[in-house]
């Protein structure tokens, strides 16, 4: 007894299975986020700059905003002092979101692409944004 | 022979292992834990190759020129012919759940006897000669030469293995130790190295057709003594008949259920039930044996010896096959013999004529375990049982290995003891059912000059039945195999004095009450039952 | 000694792979010819070894049953350990594969004083499931990187992994499972006398590696950050064939690739066909129905056997005396049988051998 059908069948499955990154992606086209700090809020900036430098905000910005929610829910502390000195209020809704007022082409986009979800808007509410 | 050493020594299990890792660690032959080489005439009688006289503790085994060559065109072969010898040696990843399985790690405390051990010793050859890693790094990737050590090795440890299959059942994967080491043996046959004890048997077997080398009238002879035994029991003479064609059913036991208590309280009770059932049956000289010493020789071996016992069907003209009370009989009827020399075509689907009962699960085989056809009867209320008679008995069942791990028929034999007897007891759970362990001696073991093996190898059953013994009070060990029947009493002799031992259908005997039966003063073995005497002496 | 080679040699292969990025410069090599080779290797092998395996057959029904047989229809079967058909098999290796049912059994014997105790020992089983399903829910895991957009089961996955919330990014526990686990699993190795005299080289190798891999992988998500959406531009270029070196991707996350490659690559070729092999063990997917149905041997070949006719010959006289039948009666004269000995018609199979 060999039992060929269902070994083939097996290394059909496993096939199927190995490839799937493959041909689940065969006439896809794969487009990098392009996060969009076009908005009124920033436009209005003079120097166009986040409360800490672009790279450090880019990897570590989940790690502050924690940081942030444990200061003022935890600590009640309000005030982020920056690393050029300058003070901030703490909040997602009044700081961050005010500049970077289109959630959907700012935090979305790379969010959706890499598959993350950050739970901020189980309790948040997130900004109005016209469609 | 080797002086048994004492049960206190030896049951000071050391389980320390060596400093030199087990590669460089070669094999020592220690005295009382190996059986005899095989005698050259056993081999010429079935045509095995290099027969010669020789012994496993000489420095030259006699071995042809190119054995090296033999054994890995052997290994290349069964490769190809095994799924699961590939299997095997491919995917252990010794995660050592079996090791502390293994009767013969817990009693010898050689790390050898671990079944992953045991199968190393032939994995790391595989390696060498047979993957790209092993042919190219050697050492490294776990491959190691073969030498002449190396084989005497493989001899050493595939004979110090009985086939029990325990180690399987808690594998993650299935592999089956028993598996390579059957092929190991078949390996090690290639250039005669057998046993003394199972050669022998295979040639008796092939020539007379049963292990001991009964010839038919001295099977006739046994048989009459056991009739007159049963006279005198129960007053009733039983008819057996051999060779009778037209019987509707032909009955085969292994031979040492002919020859040599308790084999033989169980024959006579096997007689006394056909008898009072009018069973229309036959037994045959010719295939007189059931079990099949071939299959611990080599695959092609057991299916010469396994013929006659379809071919004795057929040339006797019966319907169907009941099989008596046998371990490795049962592995091979159950797992072999209609691959082997069926399909049994010309028999019919095995139907009880005492009850009716179509045994649809032997439908192919057209083969029926005995337990399965009495446990049947005892269902449908057709046997008159009286168990008090087995009241001098507190019993306790041990599984045999090949008919738990290789069938599981477990059930029906502890339905029957539970009708014939009024007090059994369970040894610990870890100790039987698929978890049996083995009687120390099975696969061929059952030799006397490899006693210490025996008793190692058959210390963790003894254990348990001692539990029972103190915990119960258990003096009788009741079982369905005529290994165990013949090994048991040594190993119960020498761990638990006390305790007897039984087939099944002796205990079935003792309680069947027969049609114009005498009052029954005394068991199958004629002794007298204790209250029956009393009773007397009133 | 196999566990400092083994250890040796993932540590070397990490050095390359931060040598050849931080030092030379080959993110190229490492990012995607390394990944390219790996994944050819893995399926073809594993196709391969598998073929392999099916071309031998499975000659004998060699089930171990592992429970009561079915017989009688009034004894209680045990279905799934000793399965007489294709149900009772698919759910006998269903809870093999998917729960290490026969590891579950495992139990731990003692001996003292003469006696030997069992005890149950599920911590192996524990482990070893541990570190499988925390190793597939980690790779499966990790299709949010080579599918846009991400399947639905993948974000569950991961909202599931990481429902504790704890840190940001969030923790996701199966990493860390994993990496217990294999540690376990390592240590038991180390401490347990009996394993370690069995361990090859070829048994830590995969564990260290396995380690790494996972320390690699926890280490550029919650300390050395890399920046994820390039991570997922060059994943994406990999499986779109349109492979892209991002720029400023931090060595580890080469180091990590590099090692999983390793993995992927010598898979096929080790121990670790074990995932595969499980599938076709015989004593494990075969029903326990011999006895019903023929099971079939496609290299059967005629044996030579000792016959009837061959046997009364040598013992006719003493089975009449005996008062056996026999085939051929009345007995057989001397004349007649020297005749017999002699090839003729009647007895063209000679008497066997003494």
């Amino acid at each position: 007894m060999y039992n060929g059908g269902k070994i083939l069948l097996g290394i059909l499955i496993f096939l199927a299975l190995a490839t799937f990154p493959f041909y689940n992606n065969i006439g896809k086209a794969d487009v990098e986020p392009k996060p969009s700090i076009d908005t009124p809020a920033i436009q209005k900036l003079s120097e166009k700059k986040c409360i800490e430098p672009t790279a450090f905000m880019k990897a570590e910005h989940m790690v502050l905003l924690n940081e942030w929610r444990d200061l003022a829910v935890r600590d009640n502390n309000r005030v982020y002092v920056a690393g050029d000195g300058k003070k901030y209020t703490i909040s997602l809704q009044n700081t961050c979101m005010k500049c970077h007022s289109n959630k959907k082409e700012f935090c979305d986009k790379c969010h959706n692409y890499a598959g993350v979800s950050p739970y901020c808007w189980d309790c948040h509410l997130a900004p109005k944004e016209g469609k | 022979m080797a002086k048994l050493p004492k049960p206190e020594q030896l049951s000071k299990v050391e389980y320390k292992l060596p400093g030199k890792r087990w590669m460089n660690t070669p094999v020592e032959f220690k005295e009382g834990m190996y059986c005899n080489g095989t005698r050259p005439d056993y081999l010429e009688t079935v045509d095995f190759p290099n027969p010669r006289k020789w012994a496993p503790s000489d420095e030259d085994w006699k071995l042809p020129e190119n054995w090296k060559e033999i054994v890995l065109n052997g290994m290349k072969e069964r490769l190809e012919k095994y799924r699961s010898f590939r299997l095997f040696m491919d995917i252990c990843v010794r995660c050592g759940a079996c090791a502390d399985k293994c009767q013969f790690y817990l009693g010898t405390g050689d790390p050898k006897n671990m079944p992953v051990l045991r199968a190393e010793l032939m994995r790391s050859v595989y390696r060498r000669y047979f993957t790209a890693s092993g042919k190219m790094l050697g050492k490294l990737a776990g491959g190691r030469e073969l030498t002449l050590d190396v084989l005497k090795e493989w001899w050493y440890y595939f004979y110090q293995c009985s086939e029990c299959r325990r180690c399987s059942v808690f594998c993650p994967y299935g592999i089956d130790q028993a598996e390579i080491t059957m092929i190991g043996r078949e390996i090690l046959n290639l250039l005669g190295l057998n046993t003394d004890w199972i050669a022998g048997p295979v040639a008796n077997c092939y020539m007379k057709g049963n292990h001991l080398g009964l010839e038919p009238h001295t099977i006739k002879s046994n048989f009459e003594f056991m009739v007159d035994d049963i006279e005198e029991i129960t007053g009733i003479k039983v008819e057996p008949s051999f060779n009778r064609k037209g019987a509707e059913i032909l009955f085969v036991a292994p031979s040492g259920d002919m020859f040599g208590d308790p084999g033989t309280f169980t024959c006579m009770g096997y007689m006394m039930l056909f008898h009072e059932l009018g069973l229309d049956y036959t037994w045959s000289t010719f295939a007189s044996e059931g079990g099949n010493f071939g299959s611990f020789t080599s695959m092609e071996m057991g299916k010469r010896l396994n013929y006659k016992i379809y071919a004795e069907a057929k040339r006797l003209g019966v319907k169907w096959i009941i099989g008596g009370e046998c371990g490795h009989m049962w592995r091979v009827v159950n797992q072999y013999m209609d691959t082997w020399n069926g399909p049994a075509d010309f028999l019919e689907v095995p139907v009880s004529p005492i009850t009716g009962t179509r045994f649809e699960n032997a439908k192919s085989t057209k083969m029926v375990h005995i337990a399965e056809f009495t446990a049947d009867l005892i269902k449908h209320g057709k046997l008159k049982l009286d168990p008090s008679r087995n009241d001098h008995l507190k019993v306790t069942f041990h599984d045999s290995c090949n008919t738990s791990r290789g069938m599981g028929i477990l059930d029906e034999p502890r339905y029957i003891i539970k009708n014939v007897c009024n007090h059994f007891y369970e040894m610990p759970e870890d100790t039987i059912r698929e978890k049996t362990f083995c009687c120390g001696s099975g696969s061929g073991l059952n030799a006397a000059e490899n006693m210490e093996l025996r008793m190692r190898g058959g210390f963790p059953r003894a254990n348990a039945v001692k539990y029972v013994q103190q915990t119960h009070g258990v003096n009788m060990l009741a079982n369905i195999c005529a290994i165990d029947r013949a090994a048991l009493p040594t190993l119960m002799n020498y761990w638990v004095p006390g305790v007897d031992v039984a087939g099944l259908h002796e205990l079935v005997g003792n309680a069947l009450v027969m049609k114009g039966e005498k009052e029954r003063t005394q068991d199958l073995r004629l002794e007298d039952l204790p209250e029956k005497e009393g009773a007397e002496n009133v | 000694m196999g566990a400092l080679f083994s250890f040796v040699v993932v540590i070397l292969l990490i050095l390359i792979a931060y040598v050849g990025v931080a030092a030379v410069g080959m993110q190229s090599i490492f990012g995607t010819v390394v990944p390219y080779a790996a994944v050819l290797i893995f399926i073809v092998g594993v196709v391969y070894r598998v073929i392999k395996w099916g071309k031998s057959p499975v000659p004998f029904p060699i089930t171990t049953t592992g429970g009561q047989q079915k017989s009688l229809p009034w004894i209680k079967q045990a279905k799934l350990d000793n399965p007489s058909g294709s149900a009772g098999v698919i759910g006998r290796m269903a809870l093999e594969i998917l729960l290490f049912r026969s590891l579950f059994r495992n139990s731990k014997s003692e001996l003292r004083d003469g006696r030997l105790a069992y005890g149950s020992a599920k911590w192996l089983w524990l482990a070893a499931i541990a570190f499988h399903w925390s190793f597939l829910i980690v790779l499966l895991r990790h299709i949010r990187l080579f599918a846009t957009p991400i399947p639905s089961f993948v974000s569950l996955l991961e909202n599931l992994d990481g429902f504790l919330q704890i840190g940001a990014p969030r923790l996701y526990l199966t990493g860390v499972i994993l990496l217990l686990a294999v540690t376990y699993l390592l240590l038991r190795r180390f401490y347990v006398p009996q394993v370690r005299y069995i361990s090859l080289a070829s048994d830590y190798f995969p564990v260290f590696l396995i380690v790494a891999i996972a320390s690699t992988g926890i280490l550029m998500r919650y300390f050395f950050k890399v920046d994820i959406v390039s991570v997922k531009e060059l994943a994406m270029g990999l499986v779109s064939f349109n492979p892209t070196i991002p720029a400023g991707i931090g060595s580890i996350f080469y180091i990590h690739v590099f090692l999983v490659s390793i993995l992927f690559a010598y898979f096929p070729f080790s121990k670790l066909m074990h995932a595969g092999g499980v599938y076709l063990s015989p004593t494990r997917n075969l029903a326990n129905n011999s006895r019903a149905v023929r099971h079939v041997n496609p290299w059967d070949y005629p044996v030579k056997v000792h016959t009837y006719d061959e046997y009364e010959n040598e013992f006719r006289e003493k089975m009449i005396n005996a008062g056996i039948p026999v085939e051929h009666s009345p007995a057989i004269t001397p004349e007649e049988e020297e005749k017999l000995t002699e090839p003729t018609d009647d007895a063209e199979i000679p008497v066997g051998k003494e």
